[in-house]
């Protein structure tokens, strides 16, 4: 089992968006906001058919970075910033019903999710989703978010 | 999105978010608060992070991004904005100075998610393309049969139907003439040559590229875009909307053979041809700018003096009366959904009566079809053609006023939306009202309360 500082941990969970970074098809560095999951071990994130080219870009290249930066973004006000290194998996057998494993973490977060759940057959494509699993390798953490000061940088011990 | 927009928007945001790749190539980010934008020498100064682990190097891609969100608690969040740069970096002066190049992002003020999402299709067909490769077997997106085919046939249309056969068949049942049996079936029948022509319709404007263009569909535009989705083939509609006109063209012959009415079996035939004519070549009267003609045709005077056939077996006067508000305010419907779909239209040579004229000439195209209907109704009564009671429909006219108004204000899909919705709900009240003027008329008769209705 990876283990994550908590407060990195306490970070994820509270919060609704975060920046994925993945290495592009020249090779540049390109980074997309998400909703992030702390499934215990792991970050999971989705991704609909309609935007998966970071799909492509991870399928190519594992190598990913999730930061937690966006205070405004959080479900309870914490005042650290985080952003974890890791290597990334798509979980993809079944588009249409294999993401909804992470359906009960998402609809903690975004309860309105069933309501657009119901409304499937209004959004098909959008709940065509891949997931994308992180597992840690390090992370840097900012106290007080402030990134001018020196981070916490933890090597992710796997247990 | 050009860099001075971008940088334009990243000076509302609190962080910038640096990222790039780290010495052992793996990407790594950093969120830096107290920053400056110049925007007319598109540069970004921000303080240097602290720590060797986060060096901001100057030999390699270094991109930026910031973004927003408003919570919304108990139910997830709104206002989804951000912007990415992409460019260099070098440290200046003590600070780091960003020079990008390029720059994107999204904000679903400015681009409806529906529309966001609209634009992925694409990339959502290359993702299957790559996911079946991958299987060695053909994946596609799926949804259940029932919405499935709730989608693919747009039944909630049906209400375009409904309403002139329901009052044929009440025109008819006045004069004193009702047949349940005749009744069911022509409302079958009725239903699965609209399903039909719906299913037609998405065939060949895929084929004509029309929903392939249109990036703005809504519930009530744009077709049920169940091929342009992967949901099912070309192929499998067209054997769909094949079923459905099978269907009614048996349940036709089955009434004729019943009715023995000649009039019924023209009527039959001239209805086929304007439902396949609609958007099949040769005749594609929707693109040559008579769809509305051929809709107000097929769901008003076909319809309504067709059901009133089928009970009496003969043409008359009061059923061609009653079905013309009927005809004009369907056709309305058409009218206006094709207003959002103009762009597409254009584009792709369908010239529509909205694509033909300017929004104001199709404003008042509107407003004298919509007073017309309402005019027929008074001059059909005051004429003796139609009951009385059917001046009840008149208080639908503050829906027209209402989408009359509407029109006016955009002409943006997402916006129209609800005017949209208003003008199916004005076209489905009238009808409803004029039944309803009929059974009254009917039920006076019976209780002689009056000689005539």
């Amino acid at each position: 089992m990876a283990l994550l500082p908590a407060p990195v941990i306490e970070l994820l969970d509270a919060a609704l968006v975060a920046d994925l970074t993945v290495i592009g098809r020249d090779g540049r560095p390109l980074t997309h906001p998400l909703i992030p999951f702390w499934d215990g071990e792991r970050i999971l994130m989705t991704s609909s058919a309609l935007f998966s080219r970071k799909v492509e870009h991870i399928r190519r290249d594992p190598r990913v970075a999730v930061s937690v930066v966006d205070h405004d973004g959080l479900t309870t006000p914490l005042p650290g910033r985080a952003t974890i290194q890791g290597m990334a998996r798509i979980v993809e057998d079944d588009p249409h019903v294999t993401w909804e494993r992470v359906l009960p973490l998402w609809r903690a977060k975004e309860p309105v999710i069933d309501r657009f759940l119901k409304m499937r057959f209004a959004l098909p494509l959008f709940f065509e989703r891949a997931i994308i699993e992180v597992t840690p390798t390090r992370s840097l953490y900012w106290p007080d978010g402030d990134a001018t000061k020196t981070p916490l940088d933890a090597v992710v011990e796997v247990a | 999105m050009d860099l001075a927009t971008a940088l334009g928007k990243l000076k509302a945001y609190p962080y910038a978010n640096l990222f790039w790749q780290d010495d052992a190539g793996m990407p790594l980010s950093v969120a830096l608060e107290g920053f400056s934008v110049d925007v007319e020498n598109a540069r970004v100064s921000l303080p240097v992070p602290g720590g060797e682990a986060v060096r901001v190097p100057s030999d390699r891609a270094v991109g930026l991004i910031s973004g927003h969100i408003r919570r919304q608690p108990g139910i997830g969040y709104d206002e989804r904005r951000y912007v990415e740069l992409w460019g260099r970096a070098h440290v200046d002066g003590g600070r780091i100075l960003f020079e990008p190049t390029e720059a994107w992002g999204w904000d679903e003020a400015e681009l409806p998610f529906m529309e966001y999402s609209e634009r992925g299709v694409e990339q959502a067909f290359r993702y299957f393309g790559g996911l079946s490769a991958r299987f060695g077997h053909a994946m596609r997106p799926r949804l259940q049969i029932g919405w499935l085919l709730f989608r693919a046939t747009r039944l909630p249309f049906l209400s375009a139907t409904l309403v002139p056969v329901l009052l044929g068949i009440a025109v008819a049942a006045r004069q004193g003439t009702f047949d349940p049996l005749l009744a069911v079936l022509t409302v079958v029948g009725a239903a699965a040559v609209h399903l039909g022509l719906n299913v037609s319709n998405d065939v060949f404007d895929d084929v004509l590229g029309a929903d392939r263009l249109n990036y703005t569909p809504t519930p009530y535009s744009g077709g049920s875009r169940v091929i342009q989705y992967g949901l099912l083939t070309r192929r499998e509609m067209a054997l769909l909307s094949a079923t459905f006109y099978g269907l009614a063209i048996a349940i036709g012959l089955v009434l004729v053979a019943m009715t023995r009415s000649l009039e019924l079996l023209a009527i039959g035939v001239l209805g086929v041809i304007v439902s396949l004519g609609y958007t099949a070549p040769p005749l594609k009267l929707v693109y040559r700018g008579l769809g509305e003609f051929a809709v107000a045709l097929g769901f008003g005077p076909l319809m309504l003096v067709g059901a009133y056939v089928v009970q009496t077996g003969h043409v008359a006067l009061e059923p061609v009366i009653a079905s013309i508000p009927v005809a004009l305010l369907v056709a309305l419907i058409l009218y206006v959904n094709e207003i959002p779909d103009r762009p597409a239209d254009e584009a792709a040579g369908k010239r529509t009566l909205v694509v033909r004229f300017s929004p104001e000439i199709v404003r008042a195209g509107y407003l004298a079809a919509a007073a017309i209907a309402f005019a027929v109704i008074v001059v059909g009564v005051v004429a003796g053609v139609l009951p009385w009671p059917t001046l009840l429909a008149l208080a639908a006219v503050p829906l027209a006023v209402q989408v009359y108004r509407g029109i006016g204000q955009t002409s943006y899909a997402y916006g129209l939306m609800s005017v949209m919705a208003t003008n199916i709900k004005l076209h489905v009240v009238v009808g409803a009202l004029l039944v309803v003027g009929y059974l009254a008329a009917i039920a006076a008769t019976a209780l002689g309360l009056a000689a005539s209705l």
